[in-house]
């Protein structure tokens, strides 16, 4: 079975990454309108006149209120040593930064967001060789067409990190590290050179074991035995202990330092579940997707079926890690740690509680059935809801520390989005139609085909 | 009416087994029961019988533990004496809701569990001291039954079976059986 990439899809792509460009120059040329701490000045009087006038009286209060609070948080994310040895930084110039790092850190979101479903995509496709899974093979060709997007996606991510710059990492600016002991105490592992060295490494290898097991994998196609099986089975076991280690430091990276004064012992495996589960629901829309055109008649129900209960399994083990961290916190409320969450709850109520309802309680509840685990329709409705909570996962994680109360899924976020889901879309299935469907050669194959459950 | 008689015929193999109840069904015959040493995969199948509900009272009496949890803490730790300990908000349940959420998991998984289980034992009529009902104890080792009910048939009944592979059949009389 050949896949020839449709002209319709390539164009759909093609329309997405061309308006998710003009989103996101739009997101830049809107932020930049605000030059000076005098614009800001001009925004917030705005803001606070829109309050004296709200029918109730109310709102004003409510505005400074939340203005004050505003403040002492931003004041957190810059580090309160800076305060203490005298350098002040006005409320007005807080908010000049917000409003400039909101078109960064929504490319930044969305970037990592494509990036992270193809990295969890190659950590499940190692799973299946190392546990030698006998139903899975017939999705490998899917697979490996998702995890086409790992090298690209993870040098866009680092690209827009390094031109993002303080705008996003704070410990990136010398003005910052200078007044601030505690990022000073973390530069050795919090420095450009550490930053771009590990995480270039770190492409390197999770590429490098995905050109060359997708070589085995090839070449197993036409091979009289099992050599190139037998040598990706040994890649991937070899792969999984490198990716769990270099997962959790690429979170702490690119994700947790947006926060240089907050740690979480268990944020790696936080990420690790977020991705995983939206690496396994891509896999189940594409699926769904080519099945439905009738190019994957040897995927059955059960197949599907399958996907769906990883999806299912892993949503729960998400929350689980999303509970506990939020839990430990909360419950020993410790000032130094709390703050992360005091942040999310106070300026970002819908996304932070809402992804807990779409990341949990809607898989828990539709996939639960064991019939409905096997329509289709009901499968997409499901992971489409999962993709949007773990991008707000995502947005979440980043947003609060770079724009603070400034936040809002308008023109940048979206705009983002597009670029990137085009481009994903581009890329994985132009992955797609360079092989056949069926990896025929791999010896779990004839067992795969005739999987029920 | 209850037949009076059945018929037991044994089998040694359930891939026999399996194709005998295939070919039983389409003679149209009920099958009263079937006694096998093990699970037979896709027995439950061939033999036409309705897929389990016990998923469902499981689910449902996870929902009545979760309630039980979130009702006797807001009760306890809310409404009827809401201290301070250790500076926990005690205003409303949802104020100190995380704090609840291991019971309100521990509770509901163990209703689902163990409630499943008794509904299981009930509705499958096990308890201690029951009396067994084997109708041959080889069933339990390494020997398959299938019991079907005899009216007026005996002998193209016992036709069929021998033809369906059957290394022994019996005509057992009820009455005699349930007289003591």
């Amino acid at each position: 079975m050949e896949y020839t990439f449709s002209n319709r899809l390539k164009i759909g792509a093609i329309v997405c990454m061309v308006l998710g460009l003009i989103g996101v120059a739009y997101g830049f040329y809107d932020s930049h309108k605000y030059a000076t701490v005098e614009d800001v000045k001009v925004l917030l009087a705005s803001e606070d006149h829109g309050g004296e006038h709200s029918a109730d009286g109310h709102g004003s209060a409510h505005a400074e209120e939340g203005h004050g609070t505003g403040h002492a948080a931003a004041e957190g994310d810059h580090g309160e040593e800076a305060h203490v040895e005298g350098h002040e930084m006005s409320h007005e110039e807080h908010v000049l930064h917000q409003i400039h790092n909101r078109p960064y850190a929504a490319l930044y979101v969305a970037a990592f967001f494509f990036f992270m479903i193809s990295l969890g995509v190659l950590a499940f496709y190692a799973i299946q060789y190392a546990a030698q899974a006998g139903w899975s093979p017939v999705l490998f060709r899917v697979m490996e067409a998702i995890t086409a997007y790992v090298l690209p996606g993870a040098l866009i991510v680092l690209a827009i990190a390094l031109v993002a710059n303080k705008h996003l990492f704070v410990w990136m600016d010398p003005e910052v590290v200078a007044h601030d002991k505690l990022i000073q105490g973390k530069s050795g592992f919090l420095n450009k050179g550490v930053f771009i060295g590990l995480s270039l490494f770190f492409i390197l290898g999770w590429s490098a074991y995905r050109y060359i097991v997708r070589k085995f994998s090839l070449a197993q196609d036409n091979s009289d035995n099992n050599s190139y099986f037998k040598k990706a089975f040994r890649w991937s076991a070899g792969f999984l202990v490198f990716y769990i280690v270099t997962e959790s430091i690429v979170s702490w990276l690119w994700i947790m330092s947006v926060d240089p004064h907050w740690f979480s012992t268990l944020f790696g495996w936080y990420v690790f579940a977020s991705m995983f589960v939206s690496g396994i629901t891509v896999i189940a829309l594409i699926a769904i997707y080519l099945k439905s055109k009738g190019l994957l008649e040897f995927v059955n129900d059960s197949h599907i079926h399958d996907l769906a209960k990883f999806m299912f399994g892993i949503s729960i083990f998400w929350t689980y890690l999303w509970f506990s961290q939020f839990m430990l916190i909360w419950y020993s409320n410790i000032p130094e740690e709390v703050t992360y969450y005091i942040t999310r709850i106070e300026y970002y109520k819908l996304p932070f509680f809402g992804m807990v309802v779409m990341n949990f309680i809607f898989p828990l509840l539709l996939l639960m059935n064991s019939d409905y685990k096997r329509i289709p329709w009901f499968v997409v409705m499901t992971g489409i809801v999962i993709l949007c909570g773990h991008y707000i996962d995502v947005f979440n994680m980043i947003m609060p520390a770079t724009v603070v109360d400034r936040w809002f899924i308008g023109i940048p976020e979206i705009g983002s989005v597009l670029l990137f889901g085009g481009l994903f879309v581009f890329f994985v299935f132009a992955a797609l139609s360079k092989a056949p469907l069926l990896a025929k050669g791999n010896p779990f194959m004839k067992e795969s085909k005739h999987f029920h459950y | 009416m209850e037949a009076s008689k059945v018929i037991h015929a044994i089998y040694t193999d359930d891939d026999i087994l399996m194709s005998a109840v295939k070919k039983v069904k389409a003679e149209k015959h009920h099958i009263e029961e079937i006694y096998t040493p093990f699970p037979v995969h896709g027995l439950d199948k061939a033999m036409g019988l309705a897929p389990t509900r016990i998923a469902i009272t499981s689910f449902m009496y996870g929902c009545v533990g979760l309630a039980v949890a979130i009702l006797m803490m807001n009760f306890i730790m809310i409404e009827d004496w809401p201290q301070d300990i250790g500076g926990k908000p005690s205003f409303s349940y949802i104020e100190n809701m995380p704090a609840f959420v291991p019971i309100m998991f521990e509770l509901t998984v163990f209703f689902a569990a163990h409630l499943m289980v008794i509904t299981f034992y009930l509705r499958s009529r096990m308890w201690p001291f029951k009396k067994a009902e084997n109708p041959d104890p080889r069933t339990t080792d390494d020997h398959f039954l299938m019991e079907i009910a005899v009216h007026d048939n005996e002998d193209s009944l016992t036709n069929l079976l021998k033809e369906t592979g059957a290394v022994e059949i019996n005509i057992i009389d009820k009455d005699e059986e349930d007289a003591h």
